[in-house]
C-alpha cells in the first residue's frame, strides 16, 4: 500500500460522512441539518471552524437541484470543495526541497524546529538517508542537547542510514554544536546540513531566544544560512498547531513545513489555515517510523485525501 | 492550557448573566458561541453537539425560564454539564494489596511515555516507595538509553532486555521478566514504558494485548499529548477497546493548549484523567481535579492548585499558617503580597496566572503592552501593597481617598489600580474562601451565580 492507499482508507469514514450529507444535501437543497452534518464532517479533518466555515459559505452560494442525477451533484460539490482548498495551498506552493537543494549554496543548510515529540529527528534521519540516495553528502548536527539520549538516537539513526554525525556531550550549548556542525560541514565539503534541535513549546520564551541565537550564529557564520528553517508538525494536532506555527515563524521565520503521523487516522487539516495565513508552503509528509516513509507534499493528493474522491474528480 | 476557551466563556456567561429576562433567542445565541469556543478548543464535534443538546433541553424546562434570576439558571447547567464531561472526583493510582504494583504506560508515538516514566518514579520515589522502571520499547532508535539515563539521574533502577529489532514475543518476555524481577527483589512500584503506537496498527495494538495479558498491571494509563485535535476520540477509543485503560495522563498542558482533549478523552473512554504533564523536567506533574478544572475554564481562578503549588515550593506551616488564615477570614493585603511574592518565586508565571482569578485578564492587559511575560502587572502589584503602611496592609478598609493617593503616588501608579487591587484582593479572599469551605462546591455555584 503506498501513503495514499494508506490515508485514504484511514479516511473512508470521514469521505463516506462528506459524501453522505453531499448526497443528502443535494435531495432537499440547502437543508439546515443536512449542512449541519456537512460541517461536521469537515471538523472532523482539524481543518478549524474558521476554514470550515468558509468553505461552507461558498457551498451555500452553489446552485442545488437541477442535475438528472444526484451523484454528478455530489462530485461537483465535491470539487467546488476541493479547488476551494486546493486554491488555499496552491497560493503558497513550494518547490520540493530536493530540487531546492540541488540548486542552492553549497551548504545547504537546514534547521528543523517544532514543539516536542512531533518528529523532528526522525523527519530529518528520513532526509538524510533521501539526500544520501540522491547522490548528497548530508551532514547531521545533533544540536538537541537537552533531552535524555537525544544525541544517541540521531547518533542511531545517523549509523542506520549511513550519515555523519557532529554532536557535543549532553548540556552543551547549543549554538556551539551549531557552530561545530557548520565548521565541519565546510571542512569535509558536505552538501547539506541537517540541524536537530531540542523540542520545545513555543510559549517558552526562553527556548524561542535559543532558537534565534543559533540561528544568528548560522547567519553570521555562512551568510545566507539557514537556508531552509523547517517547522515540523504532528498530524494529530488540532488548532494548536496554528498556534505554533505563528510563534515559531515570528521567532524564527519558518520556510517550510513537514507534517507528520499521517499514517495514522489523524488528517492534519490545520495545515490548510496555516498556509492561509501565514503562506507557508507544505513541503513534507511523514507517514510512519521507518527512513523510507517520508514523501514530499502534493496538494492535490492531500486534498484528495482529506476529502475523498480521486485526483481528477 | 484553556486559556482562551476560559477568556470566551467568561465573556459569553457574562452576557447571559447580565441578562434579566431571558428569550429563547438569548440561550440560543449563546449556546451557539459555547458551541463555536468548544469546536475551536479542539473538543470533538460529536460530544460538543451532545453538550449543547443538553444544555438546551435543560435550560427549556420551565424553572429555568420562570426563575427570578433566567441568567445565572444557564450558566449554573454549562457549569454542571462541563464538570460532568471532566468527571467528578479526583482519581489516584490504585496500589495493589501485595506488592509491586504494576503500571504501564501505553499512547502513540512521541506522546510523552518515557519521560512520564521518568516523572512518575520521581513520585513514588518521594513517596518513599522502591521503583523499578522496565524499558519495553525495542524500535524507536536509543528509546532504552533515554529510560536509562532519566533513571540514572533520579537514582531509580532501569531493567533493559530493549535489543535493537525485538520481536514480539521477546518484547513480551522482556516485560514479564521486568515485573518478576520487581516482586523478586522486592519492589513497591514497576512501571513499564512501552513504545509508541498509531491505534490503527493491529500488530502494535496486538502486542499491547499480549504484554497486558502477560503481566496484568494494576493500571494501565493512556498517556495523550493536550494538544491533540480530533483524532483525539478515536484514539482513545481504540486504546480503550482493545487494551482497555484505568486512566489518562494529558502531557504539554503548560503551553497554550485549549484543552479539548481532555474533555474529549475522558467522554470517549469514560476513565479519569489522573495527572497532567506540566514540563520536560521529571518534577512536572500534576495531580488533576476535575472541579478545578471545570472552575478555570470558566474562569473562575484556580486558588487551590495555587495553594497546593505553594505549599509544594514552600514550608508546610507557612502554607498551613495561610490556609487558617483563609478560614478565619484574616487574610491581608500583606499575605496577598507575600502570596503573589511566592508565586513569583515558583517559576512561569504564565502557568501561575491562569489559576488566579482575573488571572485571564492580567495576561490579556500585559500581552496589550506588548510583553508576554506580565511581570510588569505583578511589580505595579507588589510596588502598590509595599507603598501601604503597615496597618493599611493589616486592615485594607482604612484605606479611604486620601490614602489612595498616596499608595499610587508612591507606587507610580494611579488611584483606579490601587481600587482594582482592592477589589482584587477581596475577590481572592471571597474565593478561596468558598472553595476551602466545607461544602464549598454548592458555595462555588452560588458565587457563580452572583
Ligand atoms: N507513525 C509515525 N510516527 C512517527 C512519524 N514521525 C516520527 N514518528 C515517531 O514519533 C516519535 C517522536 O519522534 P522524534 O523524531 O523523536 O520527535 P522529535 O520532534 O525529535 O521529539 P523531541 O526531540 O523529543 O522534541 C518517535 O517514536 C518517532 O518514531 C510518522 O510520520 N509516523
Ligand atoms: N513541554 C512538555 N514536554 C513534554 C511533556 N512530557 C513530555 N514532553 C516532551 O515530549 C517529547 C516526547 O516525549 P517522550 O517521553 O520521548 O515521548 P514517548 O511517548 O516516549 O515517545 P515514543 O516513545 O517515541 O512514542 C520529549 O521532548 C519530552 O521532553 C510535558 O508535559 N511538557
Ligand atoms: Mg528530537
Ligand atoms: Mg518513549
Amino acid at each position: 500500500m503506498n501513503w495514499l492507499q494508506r490515508l485514504s482508507a484511514g479516511l473512508t469514514k470521514t469521505r463516506e460522512a462528506i459524501r453522505g450529507s453531499l448526497d443528502r444535501l443535494l435531495g432537499r437543497g440547502p437543508d439546515p441539518m443536512m449542512l449541519e452534518e456537512l460541517e461536521a464532517a469537515l471538523i472532523a479533518t482539524d481543518l478549524g471552524v474558521r476554514t470550515v466555515g468558509r468553505l461552507m459559505d461558498r457551498l451555500r452560494e452553489e446552485t442545488y437541484g437541477g442535475d438528472p442525477t444526484a451523484s454528478a451533484q455530489t462530485q461537483r460539490l465535491l470539487r467546488v470543495l476541493k479547488e476551494a482548498i486546493l486554491a488555499t495551498l496552491g497560493a503558497c506552493e513550494g518547490e520540493p526541497l530536493d530540487r531546492m537543494v540541488a540548486g542552492g549554496p553549497r551548504p545547504f543548510v537546514l534547521l528543523a524546529v517544532g514543539v516536542n515529540g512531533v518528529g523532528k529527528t526522525t523527519t530529518l534521519a528520513k532526509l538524510a538517508q533521501r539526500l544520501r540516495g540522491s547522490g548528497k553528502t548530508p551532514l547531521l548536527v545533533a544540536a538537541d542537547t537537552f533531552r535524555a539520549a537525544a544525541i544517541e538516537q540521531l547518533v542511531v539513526w545517523g549509523r542506520r542510514v549511513g550519515v555523519e554525525v557532529i554532536r557535543h556531550r549532553p548540556g552543551a550549548d547549543p549554538s556551539a554544536v551549531v557552530f561545530d556542525g557548520l565548521a565541519a560541514a565546510k571542512a569535509r565539503g558536505a552538501d547539506v546540513v541537517l540541524i536537530d534541535t531540542a523540542g520545545r513549546l513555543h510559549t517558552k520564551t526562553n527556548l524561542m531566544d535559543e532558537l534565534r541565537k543559533m540561528k544568528k550564529v548560522l547567519a553570521r557564520e555562512l551568510p545566507g544560512a539557514p537556508h531552509e528553517v523547517l517547522l515540523v508538525l504532528d498530524a494529530t494536532t488540532g488548532q494548536n498547531a496554528l498556534s505554533q506555527a505563528r510563534q515559531f515563524h515570528k521567532a524564527v521565520g519558518v520556510t517550510g513545513l513537514a507534517l507528520t503521523k499521517l499514517d495514522g487516522t489523524a488528517r492534519g487539516g490545520i495545515v490548510v489555515a496555516i498556509a492561509e495565513e501565514l503562506k507557508i508552503p507544505v513541503r513534507l509528509i511523514g507517514v510512519g517510523e521507518a527512513a523510507e516513509d517520508l514523501q514530499d507534499f502534493q496538494a492535490r493528493a492531500f486534498v484528495d485525501a482529506l476529502l475523498g474522491g480521486n485526483a481528477d474528480a | 492550557m484553556f486559556e482562551s476557551l476560559s477568556e470566551k466563556f467568561e465573556k459569553i456567561l457574562k452576557q447571559l448573566r447580565a441578562q434579566g429576562v431571558l428569550t429563547e433567542q438569548n440561550i440560543a445565541e449563546a449556546l451557539k458561541e459555547i458551541r463555536l469556543a468548544l469546536l475551536e478548543a479542539d473538543v470533538h464535534f460529536k460530544i460538543v453537539k451532545d453538550f449543547i443538546d443538553r444544555v438546551r433541553q435543560k435550560a427549556a424546562g420551565q424553572e429555568v425560564l420562570e426563575s427570578l434570576t433566567p441568567g445565572h439558571q444557564v450558566v449554573k447547567l454549562v457549569w454542571d454539564e462541563l464538570r460532568e464531561l471532566m468527571g467528578r472526583e479526583q482519581a489516584g493510582l490504585g496500589f495493589a494489596s501485595v506488592p509491586p504494583t504494576v503500571i504501564m504506560l501505553v499512547g502513540i508515538q512521541g506522546a510523552g511515555k518515557t519521560t512520564t516514566c521518568g516523572k512518575l518514579a520521581r513520585v513514588f520515589k518521594q513517596q518513599g516507595k522502591r521503583v523499578l522502571l522496565v524499558a519495553a520499547d525495542p524500535r524507536r532508535p536509543a528509546a532504552g538509553d533515554q529510560l536509562a539515563s532519566l533513571g540514572a539521574d533520579l537514582d531509580v533502577p532501569v531493567h533493559r532486555s530493549d535489543q535493537p529489532g525485538a520481536s514480539r514475543a521477546d518484547v513480551v518476555r522482556a516485560c514479564v521478566e521486568g515485573v518478576a524481577r520487581g516482586h523478586d527483589q522486592g519492589y513497591d512500584v514497576v512501571v513499564l514504558d512501552t513504545g509508541g503506537r498509531l491505534h490503527v496498527d493491529d500488530e502494535l495494538m496486538e502486542e499491547l494485548e499480549d504484554i497486558k495479558r502477560a503481566i496484568t498491571p494494576h493500571e494501565v494509563l493512556l498517556v495523550a499529548d493536550a494538544m491533540t485535535g480530533q483524532d483525539a476520540v478515536a484514539m482513545a477509543e481504540r486504546f480503550e477497546q482493545r487494551v482497555g485503560l484505568t486512566g489518562v495522563i494529558l502531557t504539554k498542558v503548560e503551553g497554550d493548549a485549549r484543552g479539548g482533549a481532555v474533555l474529549s478523552i475522558r467522554a470517549a473512554t469514560g476513565k479519569p484523567i489522573k495527572f497532567l504533564g506540566v514540563g520536560e523536567k521529571p518534577d512536572a506533574l500534576e495531580a488533576f481535579h476535575p472541579d478545578r478544572m471545570a472552575s478555570r475554564i470558566l474562569g473562575m481562578g484556580d486558588v487551590l492548585s495555587l495553594i497546593e503549588k505553594a505549599q509544594e515550593a514552600y514550608s508546610r506551616d507557612q502554607a498551613e499558617a495561610i490556609q487558617k488564615k483563609i478560614a478565619a477570614k484574616s487574610l491581608t493585603l500583606e499575605d496577598f503580597r507575600e502570596q503573589i511574592a511566592q508565586v513569583h518565586r515558583m517559576g512561569s508565571m504564565d502557568q501561575i496566572l491562569g489559576m488566579l482569578p482575573g488571572g485571564q485578564r492580567l495576561k490579556e492587559m500585559a500581552a496589550m503592552s506588548g510583553g508576554g511575560v506580565p511581570e510588569r502587572e505583578i511589580r505595579r502589584t507588589v510596588a502598590m501593597i509595599d507603598s501601604m503602611t503597615p496597618r493599611e496592609r493589616r486592615d485594607h478598609t482604612i484605606i479611604n481617598g486620601s490614602r489612595k493617593k498616596r499608595i499610587a503616588r508612591g507606587s507610580g501608579t494611579s488611584v483606579q489600580d490601587v481600587n482594582r487591587l482592592i477589589k482584587q484582593f477581596l475577590a481572592a479572599r471571597k474565593m478561596i474562601k468558598t472553595m476551602t469551605d466545607a461544602g464549598g462546591r454548592r458555595q462555588l455555584a452560588q458565587l457563580l451565580r452572583g
